[in-house]
């Protein structure tokens, strides 16, 4: 997987979960490495194991374990608010996971292929993104959208539109890197084969260009997915009153008070970004099984 | 006589101004296996694509079995290329790579097994059909390449460089495999090389290539017997080089004054020179001899000699090198090459004797200089 430049750690650690993985593997034959990397587990992981065990623990205060219940899972379950908010934030995460793949990969290839009078101020400028502080971002969508008088009584899945549009703005950038780095090493040579047996240029993008992007179209889409799921900044400024997605309705629980139902809440959104990430894995792992020829 | 299956007009390719490919005038029969040869960088690359319509000529017309190919799009024309980089598809499993084309092309399931299975025997690859290609060895990934396009049946197979990235044994055996398939198949192979070796041994006729230039086309034996010029004739083996300026010119033969030796020497020539054209003279070193070896007519007028130093010996194996100095020592040393069955070459020489060097008169090729 490609790592990427990223002002928000916490977002690119997902991406490298399989790499710290082999770095596990690889440590365990040194002690002094097994030392350190324990320590360095501990102090990234402490924090989400504490919530997610609490997040079984029987008590309205956080702060003491009295026992083991399952009642804040049933609650949450039943809470509609709160599932209304994470059945939002899933459709607009994989509606911005297309939209930023499809925009990601043709500014890929327009940047890779093409020599056009100032590009290199675009490249910059497609890049923005990746390094503007996301309360900017926020900001700037909010001003935006009050600007052009986006209305904000529409129906359910139209008012998502909004979120939908400013995340997958701020997400394809990301594609766009990755998909570039692995454009970078595609061999000329397999294309102008393609096309001397026969193939056209939809056959070249099918079998010769598909393939090899594969991994990296799974590590942008990825990316894009999880950077839309928890994203709590931008889509604060874009949503309206009506509107509400997990990250949000997270927050304004907490505001009241941090109970088992939030953790349980947390967990859940911990659950589903891990399983995306376990599934990109396994794909590429399918992918480099199918012969990996670079 | 039948028109050629290729010929190229007039072909060009610039590159922002440089010239990669100048004028390229070919033509190519039916069933031949043409060579094009030249040092790296000469061109050849981009002359074969601009065969296959992957690379668009600058100026000149690339025209097949009588049909202009200026407006045909490379998926559309009646060849294939084996490419120096093998392009084998990383994703595909060597028996998808073989069939793309054909599966390209609609063929119903039943007859592209069979097409297959037949190639994979031609190719000797036979078993190997569900590898990937990073669990092939360079030598198979060279024969899948070869697979892939002999299957689609082309009127012509392009290989560019096609043994470069073998090693000197793999490469030795894979020559005569690929003479072999190209006898047994019939189909016209037009192949790239920088291996002046490998064009003299394995092909019909050879177009040497400098500066994307044709140098000069002719059979294995007449390019290395006759070089038009003095880049052809280094180029494709050794040579001894004198110059000189003609004296005399007689009814096929021609006498030249070797001014920095001060002597005339005489030459058979087919070329029409005229007195004090400026010219080398070039001679193969297995043409040499020394004077005390028998030659089969010690007749004088069919030999010219020259004196000089014996430099160096060096052994072989089978042939020695012997290296000749002159007493002007700017001269370059003639290379004077000897089988080792004799034994008086064995032991008769030593570094420092005196010899004399001879050759017949029809041993050594006149050029002009330009
Ligand atoms: N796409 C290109 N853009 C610019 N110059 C090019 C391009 N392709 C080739 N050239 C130039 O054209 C010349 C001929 O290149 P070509 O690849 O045809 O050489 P070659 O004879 O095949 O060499 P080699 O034996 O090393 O493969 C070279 O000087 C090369 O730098
Ligand atoms: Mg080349």
């Amino acid at each position: 997987m490609q790592s990427v430049r990223n002002p928000d750690a916490g977002k690119v650690k997902l991406l490298l979960f399989g790499e710290f993985i082999s770095a596990i593997k690889s440590s365990l034959r040194n002690p002094w490495l097994n030392i350190s990397l324990l320590v360095t587990l501990l102090f990234l992981y402490t924090p989400i194991i504490v919530l997610i065990i609490f997040s079984f623990n029987d008590s309205r205060r956080n702060i003491v374990w009295k026992g083991f219940t399952l009642k804040y899972y049933k609650k949450m379950f039943s809470n509609e608010i709160l599932l209304e908010a994470f059945l939002n934030s899933i459709v607009i995460a994989l509606i911005t996971t297309i939209l930023s793949l499809v925009l990601g990969v043709l500014t890929a290839i327009l940047l890779w292929r093409f020599q056009f009078p100032l590009k290199s101020l675009y490249q910059g400028m497609v890049m923005i993104p990746v390094i503007v502080p996301e309360i900017c971002i926020g900001i700037a969508f909010l001003v935006f959208f009050n600007m052009i008088g986006w209305p904000s009584d529409l129906i359910w899945p139209l008012s998502l539109a909004k979120i939908i549009f400013a995340h997958s703005l701020f997400c394809f950038p990301f594609v766009a890197i990755v998909v570039r780095a692995k454009l970078v090493n595609l061999n000329w040579e397999c294309e102008e084969a393609a096309k001397d047996l026969g193939a056209n240029a939809w056959h070249v993008y099918r079998d010769i260009w598909l393939p090899h992007l594969k991994p990296s179209l799974i590590a942008g889409g990825l990316l894009a997915f999880t950077l839309s799921l928890d994203d709590f900044v931008i889509t604060f400024f874009t949503s309206g009153p009506e509107t509400i997605t997990l990250p949000i309705k997270i927050y304004s629980m907490v505001r009241f008070s941090v109970t088992p139902e939030v953790n349980a809440a947390s967990t859940v959104l911990i659950v589903v970004t891990i399983l995306s990430v376990c599934t990109a894995i396994f794909l590429q792992k399918e992918n480099l099984k199918k012969g990996s020829f670079e | 006589m039948s028109a050629p299956l290729i010929s190229l007009q007039g072909l060009s390719k610039s590159f922002q101004g440089n010239d990669a490919v100048k004028f390229v005038d070919l033509t190519v029969d039916k069933g031949e296996f043409y060579g094009i040869l030249g040092p790296s960088g000469c061109g050849k690359t981009t002359l074969l694509k601009m065969i296959a319509g992957l690379e668009e000529p600058s100026a000149g017309r690339v025209i097949i079995d009588g049909l202009d190919m200026s407006p045909v799009p490379a998926n559309r024309r009646p060849v294939n290329t084996v490419f120096q980089s093998y392009a084998i598809f990383p994703h595909m499993s060597l028996e998808d790579n073989i069939s793309y084309g054909l599966k390209l092309k609609g063929i119903g399931s039943g007859e592209l097994k069979k097409r297959v299975l037949d190639m994979l025997d031609v190719v000797d690859l036979k078993g190997l059909e569900r590898r990937w290609p990073d669990q092939l060895s360079g030598g198979q990934l060279q024969r899948v390449a070869l697979a892939r396009a002999l299957i689609m049946q082309p009127k012509v197979v392009l290989l560019d460089e096609p043994l470069a990235a073998l090693d000197a044994k793999l490469r030795e055996t894979m020559k005569y495999e690929l003479v072999k398939i190209q006898k047994e198949i019939g189909i016209t192979f037009i192949m790239v090389t920088h291996d002046q070796q490998e064009a003299l041994s394995m092909m019909d006729k050879i177009a040497v290539m400098n500066e994307g230039r044709i140098q000069q086309v002719d059979q294995p034996n007449l390019l290395y017997e006759k070089p038009k010029n003095l880049f052809v004739a280094n180029f494709i083996g050794s040579a001894n080089c004198l110059m000189g300026r003609v004296a005399k010119v007689e009814k096929g033969r021609t006498h030249v004054m070797l001014a920095d030796l001060n002597q005339e020497i005489i030459a058979f020539s087919c070329e029409n020179f005229k007195v004090s054209d400026r010219v080398q003279v070039i001679i193969r070193p297995e043409k040499l001899t020394f004077q005390d070896i028998e030659l089969p007519s010690n007749h004088e007028k069919t030999i010219n000699r020259v004196s000089g130093k014996l430099l160096e010996i060096i052994y072989h194996g089978g042939v020695s090198t012997f290296r000749v100095g002159f007493k002007n020592k700017n001269l370059k040393p003639l290379i004077v090459s000897q089988l080792n069955d004799d034994q008086q070459t064995k032991d008769g020489y030593r570094i420092g004797s005196h010899v004399e060097v001879c050759w017949r008169l029809d041993a050594a090729t006149l050029v002009p200089v330009i």
